[in-house]
């Protein structure tokens, strides 16, 4: 009389053929993944991916419908500034854009515009003259790129450290960082960035005030150009990080509160493992994935700061030539700019989502 | 005179990635008023699908429940009638009442929904309700839930269930999640409730010991299928099935361990958890 | 204290065969509670916003919102009033924050703006606010595709920036009215309290007070409004201050970058005309207050934010204190066994097993 658990273990101890040695992980989920070691979870990249595709998909159809909701003079205005200086194939493009062919049918026109990105036209700019857009938001985006990135892993990297150490010391004197940073962050970006010109630039002339490297000198790979634009970027990468990192102090502080309180740091502790490690591998690498998560989020927000940024700094990226765009109505370069804006925002979303995957083996374990 | 019946009862869940899961196979049994069914099983036998399907959470798979010969309706005047006839008391008193609403909001409602007293006299039956279940109405009845211990919130609870004068109750493991000293408080009301007014229950449980205070009948489920089905003495003091008798053996009996006592055959009820 | 025993008399006998004396359930407190009336559940339901940090981050709302009420009474110019023979004068007793590149005062400019900064922050939190509950709480309750498309379109709009997005659609037009800049900037805000809303509403969901409600007969509505939304209630409020914040934020860079036409006067306009004046560096007064008052703004929103954090989550509330207290007493907050104090004299076992190092 032998009862039946309800794992189907017989109570004699007995592990069924063919599975490791470990006799308590028989029937589980995690049995299965130790047989097939480390697996990539597919399923919820793919899930992911699928999500992002259908974002991609959204942009590229708000951008579709946006010019054919415009004043009809503005278009014909735009239209006819450009007049005789565009190739036909130009003008083509851009009425197809603007949807100024009314005998075309309207899923002919969605279709056409689908086939003319994919082909890489995003039309022309009367702004930077007649160039065709991919080649303006090309030689900005690497600029924007550079900063963004840049300033948001460092912001990350700091905030997400002192966040782990408050959380840690709770009640030290580092405690008081919290309200600052915080105030910090309420502070527009393009209003600090002025002041930090004002203070760091025109004052006492330890950074220049604007640009990406100085006028008339050639952008290479040497020494020179190199240092200037380190010494150029320094500025605008003050910015970003002063004004995001109370949002990553304040998320990991709080996500440090929460898993102090849980037992396996208590046990941690009591088996006598130094506090150090206790607190940067335990602690803040538990605390932490919820910050990656949000991070993607964050990335929305930082992209928006980084445009008006651009603008007061003079800092020839993706946000200044939006600007530039927005003030001389060029609508073509607008919605490009606009759709490979998504685009990035979208691909750093995959790669947070992609390091989340790896980091949190819960995700891991539901794929089995 | 209300009678539901489970006739060959089968429910399997798919789960994503790992096949089928039978959580009832082929289940069968009859409640009627005036008579207490105790359904005993360890997690995961499938009491709790029984309860949701009851609740209509679920659908079975196969088989049918039937209200007086009748399957359970699913939409209009007949599914109201069957909520009125058939109430649930859940397990947990800290999740089922709503932590912004007032005991009296808890009360009302049923009251109001069902049209079971005119408006006028919907206080005083709530303080009617609150009275049965041995609580000071004045004290409670414009309290929050958070503001009352485990044991009065499982107590409101029972008076909500009460409150649209059903014929037959569920009680989904009512006591188990309360201290163990008053878990003899809260079924001796429930059992005084079942014989004034004349109630058919279904005491869902793990604890055996409890269900043979309580019940008339026991029904044993494990894994999902019926391994044994009698009155509660023929099931505790005869069990034929051998995971009832390791059910019965598992309950902690003081009386076996102090070899001094005189012999006593070994009662039930006092092996319990908790002070009987 | 009188028992329900003394009262009534009628329940003296113990009901039931051989219940003993728990059976009767004596009175919960030394009197029973006061009437609910309107006022103390008002009160009541306004305890989020009790403790400290929000009670200090709800003043300075209200002076703002007092400043924007009777502007006409406390500037003491026309905010476009040119005075052309004192430009760009620094602060002194007759323009308190000095005067502009023609002459207009800054101070009064600082005061007229804030309501446009006001009047458009809490239209666009509004407008956000309530698409975020219609569409989180819908999703949230909902099963299958409805849910699932909800929570996609919601996404969508998290994801995509908002500030480009924003820009293009204000600069479709040329004269934008209040009420449709405040459209725009509810547009791109109110996804992230719609997802908010939606994972509590589908924790909500499973609880068993629903179940009851439900097993009730409750009509659907009834469910979402009376059963649901009171305990929603503190998500919401923290969504709304957070929209506002966003809100806020957007709508003085836009007209700092001048897509929103500068005949609305806010805080981000008085900077857009510093920039395009050449105030920096010199002239102070012009620029640095207008930021100060965004920040001030903002950080008045985050303390009520804060404040509300700790009323729904009670171990951020108490954990800075907790620990201050033990290290006063000489102990350390991250020691692993819990230690015993031997304390006085005159106290008799040491007092050890109230300080946990949990907070």
């Amino acid at each position: 009389m032998s009862a039946q658990s309800t794992t189907g273990q017989t109570t004699t101890g007995r592990t069924t053929a063919g599975q490791p040695g470990d006799p308590t992980l028989v029937g589980t989920t995690a049995a299965r993944t130790e047989r097939r070691g480390r697996r990539i979870p597919w399923r919820f990249i793919g899930g992911r991916v699928a999500f992002y595709a259908f974002t991609l998909w959204a942009a590229i159809t708000i951008n579709f419908f946006l010019p054919r909701l415009m004043k009809g003079d503005a278009v014909s205005s735009y239209m006819a500034r450009s007049q005789g200086q565009l190739t036909p194939d130009a003008e083509k493009a851009l009425r197809l854009m603007f949807g100024l062919d009314s005998s075309v049918p309207l899923w002919q026109q969605y279709l056409d515009y689908w086939n003319m990105l994919l082909h890489g036209n995003l039309g022309v700019s009367i702004s930077t003259g007649m160039a065709p857009v991919g080649d303006a938001i090309a030689s900005a985006l690497p600029w924007t790129l550079g900063l963004v990135g840049f300033a948001t892993v460092v912001s990350f990297l700091i905030g997400t450290g002192v966040g782990a150490v408050i959380g840690w010391r709770r009640g030290g004197r580092l405690d008081v960082l919290v309200p600052v940073t915080t105030f910090l962050g309420t502070v527009p970006y393009f209003w600090l960035g002025l002041i930090f010109i004002a203070v760091f630039s025109t004052t006492l002339g330890w950074f220049p005030a604007g640009h990406a490297y100085e006028l008339g000198v050639e952008p290479g790979w040497n020494g020179e150009f190199l240092g200037q634009v380190v010494s150029h970027a320094a500025l605008p990468v003050l910015t970003i990080v002063v004004v995001s990192l109370g949002g990553w102090v304040l998320g990991m502080r709080n996500m440090m509160l929460t898993v102090l309180d849980e037992d396996y740091i208590t046990v941690a502790q009591a088996k006598g493992m130094p506090d150090r490690r206790v607190l940067w591998r335990y602690a803040a690498r538990n605390a932490v994935l919820p910050q990656i998560q949000s991070f993607a989020l964050a990335l929305g927000f930082i992209v928006s700061g980084t445009i008006v940024m651009e603008m007061v700094f003079s800092y020839p990226g993706i946000g200044l030539l939006l600007l530039n765009a927005t003030s001389a109505k060029d609508y073509a370069l607008m919605q490009g700019i606009f759709l490979i804006l998504v685009l990035a925002v979208l691909v750093a979303n995959i790669l947070a989502d992609i390091a989340y995957a790896i980091l949190d083996p819960r995700t891991r374990q539901t794929e089995a | 005179m209300t009678t539901l019946e489970f006739r060959n009862v089968t429910k399997i869940y798919n789960v994503r990635g790992a096949g089928q899961l039978t959580a009832l196979d082929d289940v069968g049994f009859t409640l009627r008023p005036r008579q207490t069914i105790g359904l005993v099983g360890q997690s995961g036998s499938g009491k709790s699908t029984i309860a949701k399907i009851l609740t209509q959470l679920e659908t079975p798979t196969r088989g049918e429940v039937l209200l007086d010969g009748s399957p359970i309706p699913r939409s209009g005047k007949a599914l109201r009638r069957y909520r009125q006839q058939l109430r649930m008391v859940f397990q947990d008193p800290f999740a089922s009442l709503n932590p912004s609403h007032s005991i009296r909001h808890h009360i009302e409602r049923p009251l109001r929904l069902d049209h079971v007293v005119p408006r006028a006299q919907v206080d005083a039956e709530v303080r009617r309700l609150l009275q049965r279940v041995r609580l000071d109405a004045d004290a409670v009845i414009d309290r929050r839930p958070h503001e009352l211990s485990g044991g009065q919130r499982q107590r409101v609870a029972i008076a909500r269930a009460l409150a649209s004068r059903p014929a037959l109750l569920v009680a989904d493991e009512p006591v188990s999640m309360l201290d163990v000293s008053i878990r003899l408080g809260v079924l001796n009301l429930l059992a005084d409730l079942q014989r004034e007014e004349g109630l058919g229950v279904l005491y869902i449980t793990h604890d055996l010991a409890t269900a043979r205070h309580f019940s008339d009948e026991i029904i044993v489920l494990n894994q999902g299928r019926i391994v044994e089905h009698g009155t509660a003495d023929d099931v505790i003091l005869r069990p034929q099935d051998p995971y009832t008798c390791e059910l019965r053996a598992a309950s902690p009996d003081p009386e076996k361990h102090f070899g001094a006592r005189a012999a006593q055959p070994a009662r039930v009820e006092q092996t319990a958890g908790g002070a009987l | 204290m009188r028992t329900p025993a003394e009262e009534s008399p009628t329940l003296t006998q113990p009901a039931g065969v051989g219940s003993p004396e728990t059976a009767f359930v004596l009175a919960v407190g030394p009197q029973p509670p006061a009437k609910a009336t309107f006022w103390s559940q008002l009160k009541a339901s306004l305890a989020m916003f009790g403790n400290r940090k929000s009670a200090a981050g709800l003043v300075i709302l209200g002076v703002f919102v007092l400043v924007a009420i009777f502007a006409p009474w406390i500037a003491p110019y026309d905010p476009n009033a040119q005075h052309l023979d004192q430009t760009l004068q620094p602060p002194s007793f007759q323009h308190l924050l000095g005067t502009t590149h023609i002459g207009q005062d800054v101070f009064s400019q600082l005061v007229y703006g804030t309501r446009g900064v006001l009047v458009v922050g809490f239209l666009a939190t509004i407008m956000a606010t309530v698409v975020a509950i219609v569409v989180g709480v819908t999703a949230g309750y909902l099963r299958g595709w409805r849910s699932e498309s909800l929570s996609a379109l919601s996404n969508v709009f998290l994801v995509i920036p908002g500030l480009p997005l924003m820009i293009i659609v204000a600069s479709q037009f040329d004269d934008p009215p209040l009420p449709l800049i405040a459209a725009v900037l509810g547009l791109t805000g109110w996804a992230w309290g719609a997802r908010v809303l939606r994972a509590q509403t589908l924790s909500l969901r499973n609880r068993d007070f629903i179940q009851a409600a439900r097993a009730n007969g409750e009509p659907l509505h009834r469910i979402i409004l009376v059963e649901m939304l009171p305990n929603l209630m503190a998500i919401i409020a923290s969504s709304f201050v957070g929209t506002m914040t966003a809100a806020v934020l957007g709508l003085t860079t836009l007209a700092f970058i001048g897509v929103i036409p500068v005949s609305n006067l806010n805080w981000g306009t008085i900077l857009f005309w510093a920039q395009q004046n050449n105030a920096f560096p010199d002239y102070w007064w012009w620029y640095v207050p207008a930021g100060l008052c965004i920040a001030l703004l903002g950080v008045a929103l985050a303390l009520i934010n804060f404040g509300i954090d700790e009323y729904v989550n009670p171990r951020l509330r108490s954990a800075g204190e907790r620990a201050r207290a033990m290290k006063r007493k000489g102990m350390d907050v991250n020691a692993a066994v819990t230690q015993v104090r031997t304390g006085t004299a005159s106290a008799g076992p040491a007092e050890s097993a109230s300080e946990s190092t949990t907070a």
